[in-house]
């Protein structure tokens, strides 16, 4: 009984979270602003409802499945990436927000506008 | 002659554990679960020149443990302002980073860390790893967001890569 | 009662997708495009795990774990293609 409690309660916390962040995506002005929703929010959305699915196969087939442990852990670690790279291609391509990067500190600049700097020992 | 055999005993191990976990427990899963990860950490070794060195591995269960209870509580804000602000209201900005971590997997543990919790995406490395570009979602105080990075994460990040 | 949330989430993840859709449509630049092509591939994971919930089926699961990994990679492919010109390096 309790055990349903919690499944029901997680499953519509998921649905609550992935449904903002797509709300996210469709409602925020501007594109680094858009990045926000989907990149936190659908991470707990979808962790939440994977562990609404182990706890249903666990608790009421008493099956453990551990295939949405997989599917977390690789949303989790993709996550970051995917969001890193759709920044890197806004930068690169969005003349008018590139202008408003704050300095780097140093005299080299962000990388995708200026690439590494060159290392003589390595050929590309 | 071990160390030639197995090049990177994390990796293999990793392989093991992930097939075992794809393909469901038994003997034959796991002895080719062992043939694979001998075979591809041994093929890719040469463009994994050294193994990345961890000081203290308990500390990663504290560091985990702090960024999962970030990430609960970033979703909760970040949906608040996604729901109860207008988009052009939010003060977003970009922040600069600079990083006291020299190591690579250290960096990109940083980066994906910062990602996932509160109101904080980043966007860019400097060409040459000194800074992070961060962009805020909604934030009055860029350099308090900045101390609270370097000091949440980066110290913790800090002890477990470097010393 | 889980069927009734099942039901429910489902409705609201269909709605989250028309929202990624409406994104995918308008969306003013390219990057943009991108972004909601992924978000409506990680919804499509949640819709295929939640049908696993509703149908009482573990079988779904290689299903989410392809989408998962194809969707990394198409959204990868395309950002390196914005990025260089092409993909492959």
């Amino acid at each position: 009984m309790i055990g349903e409690i919690v499944i029901t309660a997680l499953i519509y916390l998921a649905a609550f979270f992935l449904f903002v962040g797509s709300l996210g995506l469709a409602k925020l002005p501007s594109l680094m602003q858009r990045l926000h929703g989907p990149t936190k929010a659908t991470t707990l959305g979808i962790g939440s409802l994977l562990i609404a699915s182990m706890l249903y196969f666990l608790l009421e087939r008493g099956s453990l499945s551990i295939h949405e442990l997989l599917i977390t852990t690789f949303l989790f670690l993709t996550a970051p990436v995917t969001a890193l790279m759709v920044a890197n291609a806004h930068i690169l391509r969005d003349t008018r927000d590139r202008k408003k990067l704050p300095p780097t500190g140093s005299a080299i600049g962000w990388a995708v506008i200026d690439g590494p700097p060159a290392e003589p020992s390595e050929q590309d | 002659m071990l160390k030639r055999l197995v090049p990177h005993p994390l990796l293999t191990l990793l392989i093991v554990v992930v097939w075992i976990l794809l393909n469901g427990v038994s003997w034959g899963s796991a002895l080719l679960g062992l043939v694979l990860g001998v075979a591809i950490p041994r093929f890719t070794s040469a463009y994994w020149p050294d193994r990345p060195r961890i000081r203290s591995p308990l500390m990663i269960v504290e560091y985990a443990a702090i960024v999962l209870w970030d990430i609960v509580v970033a979703n909760f804000q970040v949906a608040y302002l996604i729901l109860f602000r207008r988009g052009d209201t939010l003060r977003s900005r970009f922040v600069t980073v600079p990083l006291d971590l020299k190591t690579p997997e250290a960096i990109t543990a940083l980066a994906g860390t910062i990602t996932m919790t509160p109101g904080t995406v980043s966007a860019d490395l400097s060409g040459d790893g000194r800074a992070l570009l961060v962009h805020c979602l909604e934030t009055h105080d860029p350099e308090a967001t900045v101390a609270a990075i370097k000091s949440r994460y980066e110290t913790r990040l800090q002890r477990i890569f470097e010393t | 009662m889980i069927a009734t949330a099942s039901m429910v989430s489902l409705i609201a993840i269909g709605a989250a997708m028309l929202l990624n859709l409406y994104r995918l449509l308008v969306g003013p630049d390219t990057p943009t495009r991108v972004l909601a092509l992924d978000t409506l591939t990680i919804n499509a994971i949640a819709l295929v795990v939640l049908a696993g919930i509703f149908y009482d089926t573990t079988i779904y699961f290689e299903a989410a774990l392809l989408f998962a990994m194809v969707g990394f990679l198409t959204t990868v492919a395309y950002c390196k293609y914005m990025l260089r010109g092409n993909v492959m390096e």
